[in-house]
């Protein structure tokens, strides 16, 4: 065992690409944890997706000794944190594991709005934070800047702040030291009765269940029957172990240390991220603070494009939630559409990670509806309902009042960009609440925004209307009561349900004319006029009209070349076969699609 | 004499007999024919004179290579332009078709000729050579358009070959319309000179733009394409006026008056059997669809080193896809057969019908909008059956 004094839990804090990665091999590899020979890149992030994208999905650990120059052997566990807003709950685990974070910062483009948004979650969680400039050797790298803007925001002074090149690992024995020296060695009572926190769980086809967890109080040892708290669940403790990076089975985790644990249990529901495992008798009373259920934040129908692919887009999701228990989805029915589900995301990241690896690893063709929200309802009875599809809105002669999610958005941008970033802002019903200069150049926005009006397309605008340089981040502000109305898109007079939208009253106008243009553009001509239209309950607010076709016949089957025509109308028949029919109307699937795309 | 839009008469049609004689050559190449067409500056016509009479000697050579069959019911000399090879070479291929198959007696022996080929000599020796059909190629009444066709004739010449014909034959005018640059007036006045020159029938056919033509690569260029909602104006047009004239359309394309519907358009869209002579030409006997080869230097050496210039032949896998594909086509409609029961109840079908679209009367399907006949087709192939 390694007595709690030379231990160090920490994290590191990073927006994407700015390097965590790549510091987190060159410690691995400065440590001799992994020598150069050995290395891939990124040994932190395992999943494709994760390398691919270079961001941090599932949290993952790693233990680390290393001896100071004259000093001691010491064990550092690097506690990898996902980077995204999506996944702040994660974050917020992964943090409780850790007494210290490193603050990393890309040298040639400053903080970023959720770095900045984890690390403030890091200083109230009591985390000591040291704050790391990454990229020196970048040609356009302005450490000198960056330092004064961190030290700005975490106070101190910018000449304490470490300078590294992960690249050419230059400052990274420096950093090291300041790990060893500037964060404080794990507490908690070794007499106690056992607890841990699981800041993560996978599933292993082999192995079921593996959790990721931090012993705070007593010790946790194989063999021991365990109970965890939040679901109650008993278990026996039939592996445990640490990764060096390489896993490798130990007898004991003591407080302070991390480790993974394998129970036997192999459905991913039953142990919670947040939760804290504690010994079956004699167990502690009081959990760990911090747990909380997932809670979806967008939802979004999911489609297969052809039908008979509803059961394998079920085994696929029932696949991805045996790793992500935040993934929540139901069995939906749409008239358009056909059998699908509705899902619920974290967050848009979540929910574009989720579609594309159905897509990908599970080779489906999917239609997804445009995002919503979890809307309240209430009706004269006095009932609340959730609402997370439009087509569950109770009907008009018995709802009260629609209340929407509220988010409190930070913004950081380069200052010039402001007033086009307000002008989003307004555009989405937001309310200005402070800006604070970062520095001359970096300005740091808040506002209130509905959460419905940033799930559609606003991250992308903000990107493009600040060149890529503003950052974001949200976190829930509760419910307000909105005047929301739903309007539906009538093909033929057919209510088409996959098109149905929640909206601001004011924005009911466009969404429908939107609608209209578009499906009268991407609807072939049939044999008779088909309305197009936009209502609000029974009122129309738009039309459009697909004229019928009027022509559609060879003129001549020349010389008696029938093969040639009956080669065409084979072709024009399967075509007929992958239409989907709303009423009388004959849709392409690429109808929908193009559709519901998300741009304007 | 049975109507040309009766089912008794269609139902005839499918047992008659055919033969279609292709006679590719033409004056020049009209920019939106992808047809087997023989024209001058083509490869290998530096001495056409030369290449017609050794098509010719293969036409005949063929025509003694198929294998022994009944007589024929109708015989069709199409092309190209086959009035431009001179009635003799026609008539020796009539001779030999009844020599070698024999003709049945009230056969018709159609043949398709071109304005400018029309005189009263070739009148007088295509009724030598026993013609008793000639189906002109008019197109227009309108000079204009005459000249974005790239036709060699004038309205004038059209409106003299007419003359001359129609006294002797069961006379057939052909129309194009729709081409861009057409007015619906231009084409309401062929219309009503057409039909004032009382021919016997009428065929018509909406210009289309035919992938490699040089209409296509003009359309490419950004060239005006025909409009569909034009063509449909001008079809509904020529139905009114036509059927005001008393010529009874029989077919998507076709009016005639009773006793002139064609009978080798009839017996094809019945999936009756023809045998198919020359260039790119096809045939269908014993459920077996086959065709010739396309080019014709191909096609002479094949046939004088003794070989069947097939290009290939299959047996289609569903003939009763066929049957109601060709069949709809037809005014007089087709039995749905297998389909029967699923179109009855279809939502999408009955929704045509109540749109006046189609008529489905004790499992017999007519396609009232015959503009419409693929679609139609395609929505009653594409139902479980």
């Amino acid at each position: 065992m390694t007595e709690p004094a030379r231990i160090r839990n920490f994290c590191i804090i990073a927006h994407i690409d700015h390097g965590k990665s790549t510091l987190a091999d060159r410690l691995l590899e400065a440590t001799g944890a992994i020598d150069a020979r050995n290395m891939r890149a990124q040994v932190l992030d395992t999943m494709d997706l994760e390398r691919e994208r270079g961001i941090t999905i599932k949290a993952n650990s790693v233990s680390i000794r290393y001896t100071p120059p004259g000093g001691q052997e010491h064990l550092l566990n690097l506690i990898d944190t996902p980077g995204h807003v999506d996944f702040s709950y994660e974050v917020s685990r992964s943090l409780a594991a850790c007494e210290g974070a490193l603050l990393l910062v890309d040298a040639s483009q400053g903080i970023e709005a959720q770095t900045l948004a984890n690390a403030y979650l890091a200083i109230e969680s009591g985390l000591e934070i040291i704050p790391v400039i990454n990229k020196i050797d970048l040609p356009a790298a302005d450490p000198v800047r960056v330092a004064k803007e961190l030290a700005g925001i975490l106070g101190g002074s910018p000449d304490d702040i470490i300078a590294v090149s992960a690249k050419t690992g230059a400052g990274i024995a420096e950093m090291l030291d300041a790990i060893v020296e500037k964060l404080p060695p794990p507490e908690g009572d070794p007499e106690a009765p056992l607890r841990a926190l699981v800041f993560d769980s996978y599933y292993d086809t082999y192995r079921g269940v593996v959790c990721h967890v931090r012993v705070v109080d007593g010790e946790l040892e194989t063999g021991d029957e365990l109970r965890f708290m939040a679901t109650s669940m008993l278990a026996d403790a039939d592996e445990i172990g640490v990764h060096l990076p390489a896993s490798r089975a130990v007898k004991k985790l003591h407080n302070g240390e991390v480790g993974f644990l394998i129970t036997g249990i192999k459905e991913i529901d039953l142990i919670r991220v947040g939760d804290t495992v504690t010994s079956a008798a004699n167990g502690a009373e009081r959990a760990l603070p911090g747990y909380n259920e997932p809670k979806p934040m967008v939802y979004s129908g999911i489609f297969p494009i052809d039908g008979d692919d509803f059961e394998r887009l079920r085994d696929a999701l029932e696949r991805l939630r045996l790793n992500d228990s935040s993934l929540m989805y139901r069995a939906e029915t749409s008239r358009a559409l056909g059998f699908g589900f509705r899902v619920g995301f974290l967050g848009l990241l979540h929910m574009e990670i989720v579609r594309e690896r159905l897509e990908r690893e599970y080779d489906l063709d999917l239609v997804t509806t445009a995002p919503s929200v979890q809307y309240e309802a209430s009706t004269s009875d006095g009932r609340i309902l959730k609402v997370s599809s439009p087509q569950d809105l109770p009907d008009r002669a018995v709802l009260e009042s629609i209340a929407e999610p509220f988010v409190k958005v930070m913004i950081i941008t380069p200052s010039e960009y402001v007033g086009t970033v307000m002008e989003l802002v307004q555009q989405r019903r937001g309310e200005m609440g402070e800006m604070t200069y970062l520095s001359p150049t970096r300005v740091e926005l808040h506002y209130q925004l509905p959460l419905g009006e940033i799930v559609y397309d606003f991250f992308d605008q903000l990107k493009s209307r600040t060149k890529g340089y503003a950052s974001m981040d949200y976190e829930p502000a509760g419910y307000r009561t909105s005047d929301l109305v739903r309007v539906d898109i009538l093909l033929n007079d057919v209510a088409v349900d996959a098109f149905s939208t929640i909206v601001h009253r004011d924005k009911a106008y466009s969404y429908g004319r939107q609608m209209a243009t578009r499906l009268r553009a991407l609807i072939p001509r049939q044999l008779f006029d088909v309305p197009v239209q936009a209502a609000i309950g029974g009122r129309i607010i738009a039309r459009e009209t697909i004229k019928a076709k009027r022509k559609d016949v060879t003129a001549k089957c020349y010389g008696g070349d029938i093969t040639r025509k009956r080669k065409l109308l084979e072709r024009q028949k399967e075509g007929k076969k992958r239409m989907k029919m709303v009423g009388a109307v004959e849709v392409p699937q690429e109808a929908f699609v193009s559709a519901l795309r998300i741009d304007e | 004499m049975l109507p040309p839009n009766s089912i008794e008469l269609a139902d005839l049609a499918a047992g008659w007999r055919s033969a279609y004689v292709h006679i590719p050559f033409c004056r020049r190449r009209c920019p939106y024919c992808d047809f087997a067409v023989v024209a001058p500056g083509d490869p290998h016509t530096d001495d056409l004179a030369d290449l017609t009479t050794r098509y010719l000697a293969a036409l005949h050579t063929e025509i003694d290579m198929q294998p022994a069959w009944k007589p024929l019911d109708a015989v069709n000399l199409g092309g190209g332009t086959p009035s431009s090879i001179g009635a003799a070479a026609i008539g020796e291929v009539v001779e030999h078709l009844d020599s070698r198959y024999g003709i049945t007696l009230g056969a018709e022996v159609s043949i398709e000729a071109n304005p400018e080929d029309l005189s009263e000599e070739l009148v007088e020796g295509l009724r030598a050579a026993g013609v008793n059909r000639v189906s002109i190629g008019v197109q227009s009444f309108d000079d204009d358009v005459l000249r974005f066709l790239g036709r060699a004739h004038t309205s004038q010449e059209a409106a003299a070959a007419l003359e001359m014909c129609v006294p002797y034959f069961a006379c057939g005018v052909d129309l194009i319309f729709g081409a861009p640059g057409e007015s619906l007036n231009s084409w309401r006045s062929t219309v009503a000179t057409a039909l004032a020159a009382f021919p016997q029938h009428l065929s018509a056919y909406a210009l289309t733009v035919e992938t490699g033509t040089e209409l296509w690569r003009a359309v490419r260029r950004g060239a005006a394409a025909p409009d569909p909602d034009d063509q449909a104006d001008k079809y509904e047009l020529l139905q009114a006026a036509a059927g005001a004239a008393n010529l009874v359309q029989y077919e998507v394309s076709n009016y005639a008056r009773p006793g002139f519907s064609c009978r080798y358009n009839l017996s094809t869209w019945g999936q009756g059997e023809y045998l198919g002579f020359g260039l790119g030409a096809h045939g269908h006997r014993a459920g077996v669809r086959s065709r010739n080869v396309r080019g014709v230097l191909a096609y002479v050496k094949a046939v004088e080193s003794g070989d069947l210039p097939e290009a290939g032949r299959e047996r289609p896998a569903d003939p009763e896809m066929e049957r109601l594909m060709l069949g709809v086509r037809r005014s007089c409609g087709v039995d749905l057969g297998r389909w029967e029961e699923t179109a009855t109840g279809h939502a999408g079908l009955q929704r045509l019908a109540a749109a006046g679209v189609i008529e489905i009367d004790r499992g017999r399907l007519r396609v009232l909008r015959p503009l419409l006949a693929d679609d139609v087709a395609a929505t009653v192939l594409s139902l479980s059956q």
